[in-house]
């Protein structure tokens, strides 16, 4: 992970990793007479940048164990003995009623409540992947559509999705947040579609500065020389032209979503206990790590840290490798 | 200009205009009037007090009559009255403004600052070392949770460097009129959690403006002429780099001055965002609408000073 993100396009190029698997270098390196011409599509030359990106292999494994972490966390539980809101009155606190230090029956050390944060630590990532994935896919989705049609469109449309986006821009997001939490009850769904809804803006304005170059293109003329009218236009001709940039943009929303969704949780209005969530468990332990339960506080931000750097790690190798010269979410 | 600015002016009121019956929508519309009257009288309304409130807000009337009484009020300067505390909502926000402008200011400089000094080096010695530890940094702060590096930095230097830092207060605020000394002092922890997580987006985009500039013909044409290579970067460079970050640094700071929510709370900071967190915990709901309120005017008046800004900077942007 030393190598920096953004340099790492350039190096990319470099023999440094030619040993088996770089099938594109190889090439490179036959006598003239058995090269072979082959046609790549941009896909494959972008899956290509990114198998010769280290910081993007160690990224990719990364999130990988986290998502097995996910997966397998009931049968860990299991195999451990320890259910994640199982309360261990008598084994998992001391004679005073605190925490448990990190030991061979409890790995992480136990919570305030006597409950194995290991096992909580395992269950937060089902939270955090699951509401990150489903949170990027509604921000993308409707920030697709808007973006299309504001673009394609232009005009009146496009000047009150404009607007449209500034008002959900003009109150921070954390108090839309908060207050629509504290209207409606708190829970997975409604944490969810907040967290997705109040970032559809982002890819909206990625796409719909797309679509304003891309309608000038002759394949668009052409459509509409045969008579294609503007969903058609839009929805089939536009979308999959559309497609690379919202994957590189959806891959930087998730991690920002996981953050969303840990700053709810952390202010207490986000999916409710006691399901096991990092942002919780870190404003749980705020009350207790500096009097020396440093596990505590440790291993759920640790998590937390790790997961949403192997997100944005990927991401910016992703969007390097799709658009080697392209500016980022933040640029 | 005139007319750009009418323009502009006119389309941060709609923004505002749009932004109020959100809020309005949001929170009167939504529970519906009864329940509104009964939030307002807070937990101690009698039923007595509460037909009160229905009437003093106009609740009893159609709702645009409801909504016409509360932005009257709003237009007025009133944000309303807070019967939970038995105070005005401007007295409440009155007094957590300067917690927040004094969070907000200070980081701010602290951002700007390292985010513009670490981007351009990044930019000027690209692919350097320097770069690379500049970069990875800020891949790595823009990664870290609010909460997560001020719980950090309170560990470290409130509690386990204690014996060699000593002053460092884990929480809480003084007024910068009552102790500047322990007011800088309260405020250095936060300062620092906010600016660490806001300057790595300031790294890149410095980065990457810095790097676009020098690519420009102009600066090679300053380059051809013998000028010096930090007269190039410092006078040529800088000035165009810097309009991008310009406008990133007023709308981050509109943002800010409605509420840094996870700092204040991490640090116990009764700023805005601090405010609100603990409104929502009373079920208070005029501060919730107050403060969300002027958090969107600050975010719109930002907007249009950057714009603003930016017209006057760069003359094309007039036309748009």
């Amino acid at each position: 992970m030393s190598s920096s993100p953004e340099v790492r396009g350039r190096h990319a190029g470099k023999p440094a990793v030619t040993s088996g698997s770089a099938a594109g270098t190889a090439t490179m390196e036959l006598p003239p007479a058995a090269k072979k011409i082959e046609g790549r599509s941009p896909w494959r030359l972008a899956l290509e940048r990114l198998r010769k990106d280290r910081a993007a292999k160690v990224a990719a494994g990364t999130i990988t164990v986290i998502v097995l972490c996910a997966l397998l966390a009931p049968l860990i539980a299991s195999w451990i003995g320890h259910g994640p809101n199982q309360q261990f009155i008598d084994t998992g606190l001391d004679a005073e009623g605190n925490p448990l230090a990190p030991s061979g029956t409890f790995f992480f050390g136990t919570d305030s409540n006597g409950r194995d944060l290991f096992i909580r630590v395992l269950y937060g990532a089902r939270i955090s992947l699951v509401v990150g994935v489903l949170a990027t896919l509604i921000s993308v989705a409707l920030g697709t559509f808007f973006g299309l049609v504001a673009g394609y469109l232009g005009g009146v449309v496009d000047s009150l999705i404009a607007r449209l986006i500034d008002v959900v821009l003009s109150i921070p997001f954390l108090v839309i947040a908060i207050s629509i939490a504290y209207i409606s009850h708190p829970g997975f769904w409604l944490v969810v579609f907040v967290v997705g809804v109040l970032a559809f803006t982002y890819p909206a304005r990625i796409v719909r500065g797309q679509v304003i170059s891309l309608k000038e293109k002759e394949y668009v003329e052409a459509a509409r020389a045969l008579g294609a009218g503007p969903m058609r236009i839009m929805f089939i001709d536009l979308l999959p032209n559309v497609v690379a940039q919202v994957i590189v943009y959806g891959s930087l929303l998730i991690p920002l979503a996981i953050v969303s969704e840990a700053s709810l949780s952390f202010l207490g209005v986000g999916i409710p206990p006691p399901t096991a969530d990092w942002g919780a468990m870190i404003n749980d332990a705020s009350g207790y790590y500096q009097a020396g339960f440093w596990w505590y506080l440790l291993f759920p931000a640790l998590a937390l840290l790790i997961t949403t750097l192997a997100f944005n790690i990927l991401g910016d190798s992703v969007r390097d490798a799709m658009d080697p010269r392209g500016a980022g979410i933040y640029e | 200009m005139t007319r750009f600015l009418i323009r502009r002016i006119g389309q941060a009121i709609l923004v505002l205009f749009a932004a109020s019956i959100a809020v309005f929508l949001l929170f009167f519309v939504g529970p519906g009037p009864n329940q509104v009257a009964r939030t307002f009288a807070g937990r101690l309304g009698t039923p007595q007090r509460i037909l009160e409130i229905k009437h003093a807000l106009h609740l009893d009337q159609p709702l645009y009559l409801q909504y016409l009484h509360w932005v009257g009020n709003l237009l007025q300067g009133n944000l309303g009255f807070d019967y939970y505390k038995g105070q005005s909502v401007n007295t409440v926000v009155g007094q957590a403004l300067p917690a927040t402008v004094s969070l907000v200011i200070g980081a701010a400089i602290l951002w700007i600052a390292y985010g513009v000094f670490s981007g351009v080096v990044s930019a000027v010695r690209s692919r350097s070392l320097l770069d690379r530890g500049f970069t990875t940094a800020a891949l790595f702060f823009y990664s870290m949770p609010t909460f997560v590096l001020g719980y950090t930095l309170i560990f470290i230097f409130a509690y386990e460097l204690y014996r060699v830092t000593k002053f460092f207060p884990f929480s809480s605020y003084v007024p910068l009129t009552t102790d500047p000394w322990q007011w800088f002092v309260h405020l250095i922890l936060p300062w620092l959690t906010l600016a660490m997580v806001t300057a790595a987006a300031y790294t890149r985009l410095t980065r990457t403006s810095m790097l676009d500039v020098l690519g420009e013909d102009y600066i090679r044409t300053a380059r051809s002429k013998g000028m010096s290579e930090r007269r190039v970067i410092r006078v040529h460079g800088l000035r165009a780099a810097l309009t991008p970050v310009v406008t990133l640094a007023g709308l981050d700071i509109g943002t800010a001055l409605g509420g840094v929510i996870i700092t204040e709370q991490v640090f116990g900071i009764p700023g805005l965002g601090w405010t609100i967190v603990q409104a929502i915990g009373q079920q208070d709901l005029p501060i919730i609408m107050g403060i969300a309120i002027l958090a969107a005017t600050f975010v719109v008046v930002a907007n249009v000073i950057v714009d603003i800004m930016y017209a006057v900077l760069d003359p094309r942007v007039r036309l748009h």
